[in-house]
């Protein structure tokens, strides 16, 4: 009897959770974004051609990219306040420079080449500019006001800019969002907030005449995917019958024959979500959307209970951001939005968008779990 | 800013962040519905739409092209084969360096620009994993030449095709006739699913008449591919049915005699089996190598033998429609004979000429004194045209088109062959129709010695010759006797079933006139005689191409060397039990009994030999 008692105490889960604690790791987010992880290797082996060598790839990846959140979770949230200014200073000069000595990937200036290892400067700015934002913010009394807002906007505005002329507009579209979401919970007026829908709106015509051709195509393709089925239609054509062939119950795993065959482009980066309906079907589907609303929800939960107006609005507006990157990934694979290039969040192969995303858990965990008074 | 002290309301901003939260979750769980409701519309509504699209988009229906049956004459020699023949291919995806490769090929093996070009076209044209041709038809020398160096040439290779090989060429170019590519008007007509494979199609000839026959049934696998079109694995594999195997009634052997004989002359022979209407000789000179059709002649080749003098793809045997001359007047004596317009008795002289009654113009005799008293034995074998001029105005034009319409003159023979012309034999009724005139006596009695209107083919006069020989038995000439495929075996028979009803003895009478113009003292083809052992019964015929004949003002001077008179022949042997009927054309050959008679006696003699040794080996 005593022999129990003592091995329940040093049970395995238990002494994990501690060492998680010890870690500054938030067990409930953890453990769904491992399990999407996990997911994620299931879905990449098949559509990457059951190839183990982008699995072990992705691994090392995921790897560094939960030593990284580990890392952030670390830092005391104060820490991240006070470099707010300079983080994001370096980012936007990054990103010039990206534009000036850039190197030139699939049309596009993104990368900034530091000798030993390439790096996306933009990746950057999506976690830096939400907090120079909140920082900025969180130095007035809130809601804010019309000056904030205005030098708020400047702020988002100007790498907005910058990540749209690489061209990166998927980017670009994140980092307005995660700026405009600090706005948006540090208490901005609805009034104000119709203002600027409006604006926006009216500056359509304008933005259009800013884009480049390709962009220009991306939309009108999105308009009618089917006016050019074997040039720029052909993503979203083939997208969308793997997922409709899939059904309610999918084709099994390994059972996609528009990613095996390779129909379906991209099939393990941006369109994984294509290859997952695919095999997994609409059962599926719902499944992973719910996973996903899980973790928006715990973060959501960690903004609430944040302790300082800093921490709330950049959880907030990291989460928000998160939430973005799902919505405007799905929709695209699924024909509701124009195909930019975004990522399907801890789901498509690749590296720095990962390796962001965790940064921004990390971020979160730290706010969790450095409160100064914890509930008992 | 850190100057600037602002008291903040701590509770306020509680509560508007805790608001701004519960609307950004609300909001979030709605774009989430969103997202669901198009799921449902694609996974579900959609589903069984888009499912077809996936699977149209994997699996690919491939043909496989049947192997086309094989062409044999009666005693089973290959006349048309399908030969591997060897390209050099080269997969553009495999080659690095494409304008250096080509470079290196073009001095190892001496490739033409032409080709070069060529090459790109083909390549230009299908997807880079795809083996584009380079070189066809690879000589041994070439392929050795290329195996050594093969190693130095990654994405070139040579390859193994089978294509149709006629070996005996122009000896059997008409008759076999020759396949090649398909064109657009015959992609029409063709049966798309059975064709799907096939890239020839038979043109002319027995490779056109028994096209569905020689062809087979298409195959096909069904390929899962991917979006590159590149095979994966084969989901379903249906294999084709090869062609069935024809075998001829046409003697390769006899054939090549008739075609030699006929060496230095324009003109046609064709031999038929007496009994049976079995082809035996179908020769038409001059022939053509069919084999480059095969492959894709060139321009220049095709315009220079259709626009040769010699007129080399003109099948003479079946569409060439000559006056038959005196070669009628068996046919019409015995009508003579058949109608009593005449009888073996009667006589009548022969000055050189004949005239109407109240009419100036003379119609001459080819001899010029005349043959004197001639009845119809010594008119058929010495050819004397007073005599039938004097029958044909007796019988009358009505008569001499029913008798010889009997002969199958004037009709197509109903040859198991594509192309064939009918000939022309003359009426009252075919001239009104045609030349909107009457019918004039002069007409009537050119058409007694196969002048005027009337024209055959060396095909009809065979046939003609054959059924004459059959004393009345009409036969069908038939080329193709057996046919061969996977299930059964077919063996073709002529329809000997129409039968004229002739006079016995008014068929002797004929048969001993044509046998005395081979083996009588005067007999117009007498030097054929020499050396055999059975009697050949025939006629001589010296037709006059120019048909301004009935005008009286003829100049000779003015007809071309080409415009010479045909010379022809028709003959069946034995006499007393014919085994084969001949028909011989030599355009402006000439005499008859000269030019044509000779031809037709080797082929005769050939056949009547072989005959005798298979009977002889077959009774001991």
């Amino acid at each position: 009897m005593k022999q129990e008692t003592r091995s329940e105490h040093f049970s395995p889960p238990s002494l994990i959770g501690a060492l998680l604690r010890k870690l500054h790791i938030d067990i409930p987010l953890f453990v769904s974004l491992a399990l999407i992880c996990l997911l994620s290797f299931l879905v990449l082996y098949s559509a990457g051609g059951q190839e183990t060598g982008l699995l072990v790839r992705q691994a090392m990846r995921i790897g560094v990219a939960f030593v990284f959140m580990t890392l952030l979770a670390h830092v005391n949230p104060n820490q991240f306040k006070r470099h707010s200014l300079l983080l994001f200073s370096i980012g936007v000069i990054l990103l010039v420079a990206v534009l000036l000595v850039g190197d030139v990937g699939k049309g596009a200036q993104r990368w900034l080449n530091l000798g030993f290892f390439r790096f996306q400067p933009s990746e950057m700015i999506k976690i830096t500019a939400p907090m120079m934002i909140a920082w900025y913010l969180s130095e007035y009394s809130l809601p804010p006001k019309f000056k904030q807002i205005c030098v708020a906007a400047i702020l988002i505005v100007v790498p907005t800019v910058l990540i749209a002329k690489q061209p990166d507009l998927g980017t670009s579209l994140l980092v307005a969002s995660s700026g405009a979401a600090v706005l948006f919970f540090s208490g901005l007026s609805w009034r104000l907030i119709l203002a600027i829908i409006t604006l926006l709106a009216s500056l359509t015509p304008v933005l259009w005449h800013f884009m480049r051709d390709y962009q220009k195509g991306r939309v009108l393709t999105f308009l009618n995917p089917e006016a050019d089925p074997m040039g720029r239609g052909y993503h979203i054509i083939q997208s969308k019958i793997a997922i409709g062939s899939g059904g309610i119950n999918g084709k099994g795993w390994l059972g996609s024959t528009q990613a095996q065959l390779d129909f379906l482009p991209e099939s393990s980066t941006d369109f994984i979500f294509a290859v997952f309906a695919e095999e997994f079907g609409l059962s599926g589907c719902l499944g992973l959307l719910i996973l996903y609303l899980l973790i928006i929800s715990r973060c959501l939960y960690i903004a609430v209970q944040a302790q300082d107006t800093y921490s709330r609005l950049l959880a907030g507006s990291l989460t928000f951001t998160f939430f973005v990157y799902v919505f405007v990934n799905i929709g695209m694979v699924i024909g509701i939005l124009p195909v930019v290039g975004v990522p399907l969040p801890l789901m498509s192969y690749g590296g720095t968008s990962m390796v962001t995303l965790m940064a921004g858990f990390g971020i979160l965990m730290s706010i969790h779990t450095h409160r100064k008074f914890l509930p008992t | 800013m850190y100057g600037k002290y602002t008291v903040k309301d701590t509770l306020q901003e509680n509560r508007i962040f805790l608001s701004r939260i519960v609307t950004a979750f609300v909001f979030i769980v709605l774009l989430m519905l969103g997202l669901i409701v198009r799921l449902v519309y694609l996974q579900i509504v959609g589903h069984e739409h888009y499912a077809t699209m996936a699977k149209d988009n994997r699996i690919k229906v491939v043909p496989l092209q049947p192997t086309r049956g094989i062409i044999y004459d009666r005693k089973g020699r290959i006349l048309a084969e399908n030969l591997p023949s060897y390209s050099l291919e080269l997969i553009p995806e495999q080659v690095k360096d494409l304008e250096e490769t080509l470079g290196r090929l073009q001095s190892l093996l001496g490739i033409s620009p032409e080709q070069i070009e060529q090459f790109h076209k083909v390549r230009k044209r299908q997807k880079s994993f795809s083996s584009a041709p380079l070189l066809l038809r690879l000589s041994d020398e070439e392929v050795a030449k290329f195996a050594a160096v093969r190693p130095y040439f990654p994405g070139v290779d040579i390859h193994a095709r089978l294509v149709r090989h006629y070996p005996y060429k122009a000896l059997t170019s008409h008759v076999i006739g020759y396949v090649g590519r398909i064109n657009e008007q015959e992609l029409k007509i063709l049966p798309v699913e059975e064709y799907r494979g096939t890239h020839h199609v038979g043109k002319i000839g027995v490779e056109k008449t028994y096209e569905s026959q020689l062809h087979g049934n298409t195959g096909y696998a069904e390929i899962e591919t991917n979006a590159q079109g590149r095979s994966v694995n084969s989901v379903d594999t249906h294999d084709p049915i090869p062609g069935a195997n024809l075998t001829l009634t046409l003697d390769i052997d006899l054939q090549k005699t008739a075609y030699d004989a006929l060496e230095g002359y324009n003109g046609s022979a064709v031999a038929l089996s007496v009994p049976d209407g079995d082809v035996l000789v179908m020769a038409s000179r001059p022939g053509f190598d069919p084999n480059p059709f095969v492959y894709g002649i060139s321009r220049k080749a095709y315009t220079a033998l259709q626009t040769s003098d010699d007129q080399p793809l003109f099948h003479r045997s079946l569409r060439g429609q000559y006056p038959p001359g005196s070669t009628m007047k068996p046919f019409i004596g015995l009508a003579g004979l058949e109608y009593k317009a005449t009888d073996a008795e009667h006589k009548l002289f022969c000055p050189g000429f004949y005239q109407l009654p109240n009419v100036s113009h003379r119609f001459r005799d080819w001899k010029k004194w005349g043959h004197g008293m001639v009845n119809l034995d010594q008119a058929i074998t010495q050819s004397c045209d007073v005599y039938f001029y004097d029958l044909a105005l007796t019988l009358g034009i009505s008569r001499m088109h029913e008798f010889l319409s009997k002969f199958g003159f004037g009709q197509k023979t109903g040859i198991d062959l594509v192309g064939e012309l009918g000939g022309l034999l003359p009426s009252k009724e075919w001239k009104k129709r045609v030349k909107k005139q009457s019918w004039y006596h002069g007409e009537t009695l050119i058409t007694g010695i196969g002048q005027g209107f009337m024209q055959v083919t060396p095909l009809q006069l065979a046939r003609a010759t054959a059924t004459l020989a059959n004393r009345g038995a009409v036969i069908t000439p038939l080329l193709v006797k057996r046919i061969v495929d996977q299930q059964q075996e077919t063996v073709q028979t002529a329809d000997t079933s129409e039968k004229i009803s002739l006079k016995q003895h008014n068929l002797d009478d004929v048969f001993r006139a044509m046998t005395h113009v081979v083996h009588g003292a005067r007999g117009t083809a007498r030097r054929l005689a020499k050396g055999i052992d059975y009697q050949i019964a025939g006629k001589t015929g010296t037709a006059q191409v120019f048909t301004v004949k009935q005008e009286e003002e003829y100049n000779e001077d003015e007809i071309a060397d080409k415009l010479k008179d045909h010379a022809l022949f028709m003959a069946f042997a034995p006499a007393h039990n014919p085994q084969i009927a001949v028909a011989v054309i030599v355009e402006n050959g000439g005499h008859g009994g000269s030019v044509a008679a000779p031809i037709a006696g080797k082929i005769i003699r050939q056949y009547l030999q072989s005959l005798k040794v298979e009977n002889e080996t077959g009774n001991s």
